[in-house]
């Protein structure tokens, strides 16, 4: 036990370390800005008093290591700074911080990735397990052809064909996702149906087709050869012999798609007009507001390497091989 | 003491090597290729064909504006026209053209860069090496997609900042495969008496390990380029990749998105042609990998 939490341990000092660098990355892309930051956010038009007033209130007079402590402990007190395209300090209005921008987006989009999770995970499971029992069959080709079809295509390609049919076509669902903070619960999640579909449609193909692999790889193991010689029963070989060594590899699996949903969340968002974080990004990116971007960009990182370790974590717990490399 | 030069068109099927020859090998396997492969190489080549001969082709100039906006399919204007009147048939033959292009020019970047630093760290090993392996590892920690969009809203969105972007962000996953298929042949002997030959870095490289890791590195190229292709399209369609008034699938997809509205399939045709292609490479490399390595199950 205390070897697992040793490991536990040194992987999640290890994933630190990682979101440091990667937070001192996300830093100093403003610092390799070139020098006519304050111009391309301001315009060509202004004057060298307004750009100079520009830098001193965003910051950047100061030296880079000094503005990286003072943004990364912004950050770890919840304040991300302010947004640049309000720039309104300048103007003589008000400022919009980061964060009054970026929270009501976040739980829109956690509450869209939450939804499809809840609906995909179990499903590519049972469609993956059934795959890699009946493999080679009419229901493992078809499947097999599917995924790999709605894996190769876009996803505002599926998008927009879901769009087409069941929300112009045939009126089933709202064609756009445009919420706002005071809809109502159930009409919130009516909306929300078809860019939940499409990311279902679009993570379940991966996770399906890689819990398939795990199964097939695990279900060609000389100890389930053994069990199935001595007469053990498909059910149980599946359940108690399968099952538990399968556990890491989809773990693995459901992580990294989870993982993956972040992506898709983007372009999903901006076809249905969800006022999601993905969103939020496209736009901050047009309108060159670093710090939004930045903001964005460290949440979505931050995400990512944690479902990631939580995947290594998983399979060191079920897999005690792993504790002993080598 | 020397290698047999394994060219990627010697798909290593054995009956075939009793008709001798590249060619003749290369057809014979392909005559015993399942019909999806076949489905994916015809597709392949009448894209290419599409995108080398588009003026021949295109009934209008890529961005000449012969109408008025949005006319319907049929007529003059086979396909229509788009939001500004120019004839959807001709800037979908010219997309071909720009948006395969910039696909296949970022995955040769991308390869190039993420081979040759493959090589070099199973090669060199030490401390390069995990120089090399962490650098990849933090660049691997963020999403690739956010990641370059962060990198784009810095630099401005331009074909050439879009084509190093992502070929450097996508070059990670090809120094991984490289380094990795590279690193079990570099501990054989053959590269050992290179070594002691006094061969230079650049033939043990080139001459000594690439011919060997070829097939598993052509496979990856068809599964990098649909990458590369699919996160491009999806960058123009976000508006932040290929700008207008270039002809590019993705961002037809964005201007003409309105029309989905009213029930029309307008949109769906330069989606559908991004679809369909990559669909047809994964095809392609599903065989090619099915061939070249016994990655698939077969029991």
């Amino acid at each position: 036990m205390n070897a697992i939490l040793r490991t536990v341990l040194q992987r999640l000092g290890l994933g630190l370390i990682t979101l440091f660098v990667v937070s001192v990355v996300i830093f100093s892309a403003v610092t390799m800005l070139p020098g006519n930051f304050a111009n391309a956010i301001l315009g060509q038009a202004a004057t060298p008093e307004t750009v100079a007033a520009f830098e001193r209130s965003v910051g950047l007079d100061k030296p880079p290591v000094v503005r990286y402590f003072s943004w990364i402990g912004g950050v770890l007190r919840g304040d991300f700074g302010n947004s640049f395209s309000s720039a309104g300090a300048l103007a003589g209005g008000h400022d919009r911080t980061v964060v009054s921008l970026v929270t009501p987006r976040l739980k829109n989009t956690l509450f869209l990735a939450g939804i499809t999770a809840a609906i995909a995970v179990p499903l590519s499971l049972v469609l993956g397990m059934l795959a890699a029992l009946y493999r080679n069959s009419v229901f493992d080709r078809m499947v097999n052809l599917v995924t790999l079809t709605s894996i190769s295509v876009p996803e505002f390609f599926v998008a927009y064909i879901l769009m087409l049919f069941l929300a112009i076509q045939f009126p089933i669902f709202y064609s756009l996702a445009n919420v706002s903070p005071d809809t109502p619960f159930l009409e919130r999640f009516a909306r929300c149906a078809l860019p939940s579909l499409t990311l279902i449609l679009v993570i379940v193909a991966h996770m399906m087709r890689m819990t398939r692999a795990a199964i097939i790889n695990i279900l060609a193991s000389p100890y389930i050869e053994t069990a199935r010689l001595k007469g053990v029963s498909p059910g149980r070989i599946i359940y108690k012999h399968a099952l538990p060594n399968a556990l890491a590899p989809i773990a693995t699996v459901v992580a990294i798609n989870l993982a993956y949903l972040i992506v898709g969340v983007v372009v999903v968002e901006v076809v249905f007009v969800y006022p999601g974080i993905g969103q939020l990004m496209v736009d901050s990116v047009s309108a060159r507001d670093i710090p939004v971007v930045q903001a964005c960009a460290l949440i979505f990182a931050i995400t990512y390497i944690g479902l990631n370790l939580l995947a290594d974590i998983v399979s060191i717990v079920t897999n005690p091989r792993l504790l002993h490399p080598r | 003491m020397s290698v047999e030069p394994a060219d990627l068109s010697t798909i290593p099927s054995a009956p075939a090597r009793a008709h001798g020859g590249l060619l003749p090998a290369a057809w014979h396997a392909l005559k015993r290729a399942p019909p999806t492969a076949w489905f994916g190489i015809i597709v392949i080549s009448i894209y290419i064909l599409v995108a080398l001969l588009a003026p021949l082709i295109a009934p209008y100039g890529e961005a000449e504006i012969v109408s008025g906006a949005y006319e319907p399919w049929g007529g003059d204007y086979l396909l229509g026209t788009d939001q500004l009147g120019r004839d959807l048939l001709s800037r979908l033959i010219y997309g071909a053209r720009n948006t395969i292009g910039i696909a296949v020019m970022t995955t040769a970047l991308s390869f190039t860069i993420g081979g040759l630093l493959g090589l070099l760290a199973a090669i060199l090993g030490g401390w390069t090496d995990q120089l090399l392996a962490r650098a990849v590892d933090i660049l691997m920690a963020i999403p690739q997609l956010i990641f370059a969009l962060m990198l784009l809203s810095i630099f401005g969105s331009s074909v050439t900042n879009l084509i190093l972007i992502i070929a450097v962000l996508d070059s990670t996953r090809v120094f991984r495969l490289t380094r990795a298929v590279a690193m079990n042949v570099v501990v054989l002997d053959f590269v050992e008496a290179a070594r002691l030959q006094g061969e230079k870095l650049g033939w043990i490289m080139t001459r000594e390990i690439l011919p060997n890791i070829l097939p598993p590195l052509v496979a990856e190229f068809g599964l990098r380029f649909c990458f590369v292709f699919l996160t491009i399209a999806a960058l123009s369609f976000l508006g932040l990749g290929i700008q207008p008034p270039t002809a590019d699938w993705g961002s037809m997809v964005r201007e003409n998105a309105t029309l989905i509205n009213y029930g029309d399939v307008t949109p769906l045709l330069p989606a559908g042609a991004i679809a369909l292609l990559t669909v047809a490479v994964n095809f392609v490399v599903d065989w090619f990998l099915h061939k070249t390595s016994g990655l698939r199950d077969e029991r």
